[in-house]
């Protein structure tokens, strides 16, 4: 399994994202986002989190025109996989790899803090190690992280179970408490019709070891390695 | 040649940040506000001095990139 996580001026997870790919099991590069090519046998892009030019203009809006993003789209379209945490998931929004777009909360207060998400479906690349319906318990830092899509696209996510993860309480119960960006649907991850490309707001990279407090973010990094190895 | 970019949020899109300038502007006492819708505006200026060219180029920044066309409008003004 090789992965390429994308560097943009800005970006500031890109660390965590590695060590958990490698933990998992991965190889892993670092990519600058001026690269017009992904290193030869790229498996996985990820795209992490942190403020690509300063969420200037738009969070993602300028990253998700970089030159290295041709290269993204290119191995998309061949069906690699893509993974875009927090500011990840805003650029492949503003890329047009995901539909909808991330708009500040609704409460307008960034927010910080450990979050449960219900896994929708665990029969794709990315959630193969969890159970279908398992509260996750990892961790959310964001301002932008209200999903919001026209109702054709909402309809279509839904029709076609491309909602990846919805915020929950411990128990994986949708409730609109644990829904504290005011994202429609409670979505915290969508797919996209391939199911190879992945964006959504919380960050799995900041669970993957029991000296920070938790490990449920693990699963996601081992489905990838092991959907590879498959 | 200069133009202005105006990009405003669709009608129906949720405004939270011109929501709090309402409600910031109403507890100063402002009278009469009924209602703030936040935007954005880009002053540009252009190499061309021919004014077709001028609209095609701004039209082309605001679908690339100044305008998300998924909530935002957008308007051209060249001076």
């Amino acid at each position: 399994m090789k992965s390429a996580v994308i560097v943009f001026p800005g970006s500031n997870r890109e660390g965590d994202v590695v060590r958990a790919l490698r933990l998992a099991g991965s190889d892993v590069q670092k990519v600058w986002h001026a690269e017009t090519e992904l290193p030869k046998g790229t498996d996985l892009v990820v795209l992490p989190g942190g403020f690509s030019y300063g969420d200037y203009l738009r969070c993602g809006a300028i990253a998700g025109r970089a030159t290295v993003m041709d290269a993204v789209r290119t191995h998309a379209a061949r069906g690699g996989l893509v993974l875009g945490i927090c500011n990840g998931f805003q650029i492949l929004c503003e890329s047009g790899l995901l539909p909808g777009i991330l708009m500040r909360n609704a409460n307008l207060k960034f927010i910080c803090h450990r979050q449960f998400l219900r896994v929708e479906r665990n029969d794709t690349a990315f959630t193969k190690a969890y159970a279908q319906g398992q509260a996750i318990d990892v961790c959310v830092a964001h301002g932008e992280g209200n999903y919001t899509a026209d109702e054709d696209t909402l309809r279509r996510l839904e029709g076609e179970g491309l909602v990846a993860f919805r915020y929950s309480d411990s128990h994986g119960h949708v409730t609109p408490d644990a829904n504290r960006n005011g994202s429609m649907n409670s979505i915290a991850g969508i797919y996209s019709t391939q199911l190879n490309v992945l964006g959504m707001m919380p960050h799995p990279e900041n669970l993957v070891e029991d000296l920070v407090g938790g490990t449920d973010g693990r699963g996601l990094f081992e489905s990838l390695v092991s959907a590879k190895a498959a | 040649m200069k133009a202005r970019v105006t990009v405003t949020l669709k009608n129906g899109v949720l405004d939270p940040q011109g929501k709090a300038i309402e409600g910031a502007l109403k507890s100063l006492g402002v009278d009469g506000i009924a209602n703030v819708r936040q935007g954005k505006v880009f002053d540009i200026e252009l190499e061309t001095a021919d004014k077709g060219q001028a609209e095609a180029s701004l039209r082309a920044a605001c679908e690339k990139l100044l305008a998300n066309t998924v909530i935002e409008n957008y308007r051209v003004e060249i001076a």
